[in-house]
């Protein structure tokens, strides 16, 4: 327990530290990664701690951030509000679509969110939203100063902003998931009859775990649109979606650190596989995705794991 | 001892006399022997297809290069993948503008893409040259002094389509069928302004979304508006519909067919190529498989430059004589630029070329832009089917 709270000490140092001495072009490549790596704790409990496979995150990610792009655009809002906003948006959406789409099990609740991922773009450039989305030339917004003449670049001031998110997000993911909460979602993933036996509302706590997970998706989808000062239907394709389910699996599913890898993995390997070879990138990007599937079939965090246990023996 | 700020002054002041008289001035991204340009491309992704655009450039310059580069200058063209997705060309253009710290972007693909990328290259100063699409929003100079479009606008389109009609049917009726979103209303309203105060001629407007099974009904209804002029804005599926449906109802009025969907493999062809006999639309760049251009000594080099720099691309795609193209406009404006290679000045020969032809171009359509127009494509040919294929006709109209 020590070693695990110098480990994250370390971190916290490195992470505040790190735009200081990178341009402010790779400071914007981690705050994605750090958006990133809330949208992946997100989907982590629902597929990695309840066992619900979402091939739709993309689509909640994508009204996270439209939902920040309107309220900056049309409303004018300051761009810290949009987040809890976003949050909260993303909380009621995912529990509606979560109750009828939770009777599904297994691969038919995945065809059921691949379908509102699939849909989300087009929905988007549809006539009657077009007045608030902007249609398929999407919305540009403006990237926040440092408040009160603080001394930072806007990109290390999101960058720092976004750290905060992240780190509060992280606390309040352990704290939930260490708890009764958690180990109700694990019993259910485990054993969903077993789990109703002890008295456990499944269907309640299986929406609110979806609620939940789309509401750190739409968390990070707010704070990606900020950092990327722009959003557009071409932005959240179902591509999106898929990428976040190889971003858990590769991380290491139902552990909180592997959020982190894989959101490293998603920002990272395809502009390294892009470098290698401009034919054909994405046959790179699949074979680092097979070696990494061969080599840690526990994901990042599993390596990582088994390493410290074999230490300690 | 005390003389030593004097040499010090004196040695500041040499050097920096050697670089007035030279005149040489630099931005980031030009040396002596580089000039380095950025560039974002599909090379995955929905709209991969487009990609060889960006390698046929790559190869054009490495010709360039073979020849002595311009100025002396070699160039280098780093072009990188986005997928087509917003949020990469972001992070990409980022990455090409302050890490690797090109001189000026050169034709990004897409109208989202191009978009994300707008604002933040106006903010910092730096080219965004002949963006890859036909939205009109390219040439804002006013507003948008560092970005400059390369096709013909929409709207450019839909003027010379009203030109024509104004010169040839003064006293026709017409009909307009469009697509209900930015460039189905961008191209009506080229057509409307450059009707001007005839604009009444129009006697009716229908619409139709992607979603829609056929335009059939629009088609009937259109026909008994009585007019006796047709203008056809529809992407590919639609239009075909809409010409063999014109057909079959036995209407026959003068048929303008705009250019995005004059493909007579995934058009005309689908629609009967006897139904489509007459369609008229414009050109602005030679296409490879039309054998007007069989002896034309441009295409001749084009297909000489293929097989040696680019021999795995295909001749016949139109985006390979695009890409050809706005690369050779390029080398243009850096000829122009001589020694000083700032990004202002990038700019301002961009902003100043007169009466340049392309050698793929059209016969007479020469590429004109000044401070105030930033529309590099102003002209175009009109073109007739013969039932084979597309004739120019005319010169080009303006």
């Amino acid at each position: 327990m020590k070693a695990r709270s110098i480990a994250i000490a370390i971190l916290l140092v490195a992470a505040c530290v790190l735009p200081f001495v990178v341009s402010n072009f790779r400071v914007f490549q981690f705050t994605m990664v750090l958006v990133y790596a809330i949208v992946l704790l997100g989907l982590n409990m629902l597929t990695g701690y309840n066992g619900q496979i979402s091939l739709g995150h993309g689509a909640f990610y994508a009204i996270g951030a439209y939902t920040a792009a309107i309220l900056m655009d049309r409303f004018g809002a300051p761009y810290w509000l949009t987040v809890p906003v976003s949050a909260l948006v993303c909380l009621v959406a995912g529990f509606l679509f979560g109750l009828p789409a939770l009777r599904l099990e297994k691969v038919y609740l995945a065809l059921a969110t691949f379908a509102l991922g699939v849909a989300l773009p087009q929905i988007l450039k549809s006539k009657g939203l077009e007045h608030w989305t902007g249609g398929v030339q999407g919305i540009v917004i403006t990237k926040p100063d440092a408040p009160f003449g603080i001394p930072l670049s806007a990109d290390q001031w999101l960058y720092f902003f976004t750290l905060a998110v992240t780190v509060a997000m992280f606390v309040l993911a352990v704290n939930l998931l260490r708890g009764r909460i958690g180990l109700a979602m694990v019993a259910i993933r485990d054993h969903p009859l077993a789990a109703s036996a002890m008295g456990i509302d499944i269907a309640m706590y299986k929406s609110l775990t979806f609620g939940v997970s789309a509401m750190y998706t739409g968390v990070g989808g707010a704070l990606g649109a900020i950092a990327v000062q722009f959003v557009a239907p071409d932005s959240f394709t179902a591509f999106l979606s898929i990428a976040f389910l190889v971003g858990i699996v590769v991380g290491g599913l139902a552990t909180i650190e592997g959020a982190l890898f894989g959101a490293l993995f998603i920002q990272f390997v395809p502009n390294v596989a892009d470098q290698v070879s401009k034919a054909a990138p994405w046959a790179i990007y699949g074979i680092v995705l097979i070696a990494f599937m061969y080599l840690m079939p526990g994901g990042v965090s599993g390596v990582i794991r088994q390493a410290w246990r074999r230490k300690n023996v | 001892m005390s003389s030593r700020p004097w040499q010090i002054l004196l040695l500041a002041l040499a050097v920096s006399a050697t670089s007035v008289f030279a005149q040489k001035k630099y931005d980031p991204g030009a040396t002596d022997t580089e000039i380095k340009i950025g560039q974002t491309m599909p090379y995955s992704g929905p709209a991969s297809a487009y990609g060889t655009i960006g390698r046929v450039e790559t190869a054009y310059f490495q010709k360039v290069n073979d020849e002595g580069g311009v100025n002396g200058r070699k160039l280098k063209l780093l072009s990188l993948d986005d997928g087509y997705s917003p949020p990469k060309t972001v992070e990409m253009t980022r990455k090409l503008v302050e890490q690797d710290e090109v001189l000026f972007i050169f034709q990004p693909l897409g109208t989202a893409a191009n978009s994300a990328i707008h604002k933040y290259l106006n903010a910092k100063k730096v080219p965004h040259l002949f963006v890859a699409s036909g939205a009109t929003k390219w040439a804002d100079p006013k507003n948008f002094p560092w970005t400059m479009g390369w096709n013909p606008s929409y709207q450019t389109e839909g003027r010379i389509y009203a030109k024509d009609i104004l010169a040839r049917h003064p006293n026709g009726k017409i009909a307009v069928l469009y697509q209900n979103d930015d460039y189905g209303k961008d191209l009506l309203k080229g057509l409307k302004d450059g009707l001007g105060d005839k604009a009444k001629m129009i006697v009716m407007e229908a619409s139709y979304e992607v979603s829609d099974p056929t335009v059939d009904s629009q088609i009937v209804s259109l026909k008994g508006s009585g007019a006796d002029i047709f203008v056809n804005i529809a992407t590919p599926k639609f239009a075909a519909l809409a010409i063999r449906k014109v057909y079959d109802i036995g209407w026959k009025p003068v048929h303008y067919l705009n250019n995005v969907s004059l493909s007579v493999g995934s058009v005309l062809t689908p629609a009967g190529l006897e139904k489509s006999v007459g369609l008229i639309t414009t050109g602005y760049l030679k296409d490879a498989t039309d054998v007007a251009w069989t002896n034309d000594p441009a295409m001749k080099d084009f297909i000489a430059f293929m097989k040696k720099y680019y021999p795995e691309g295909n001749v016949s795609d139109s985006s390979n004589v695009y890409g050809y193209s706005a690369a050779q406009a390029l080398v243009q404006v850096l000829k122009q630029c001589g020694d000083n290679l700032t990004r202002e000045n990038v700019m301002r020969q961009a902003a100043n070329l007169k009466n340049f032809q392309l050698p793929l171009a059209r016969p007479g359509v020469a590429v004109n832009t000044s401070p105030a127009d930033f529309n590099v494509f102003k002209s175009m040919q009109l073109q007739r089917f013969d039932g084979k294929q597309w004739v120019g006709f005319g010169d080009a109209v303006h």
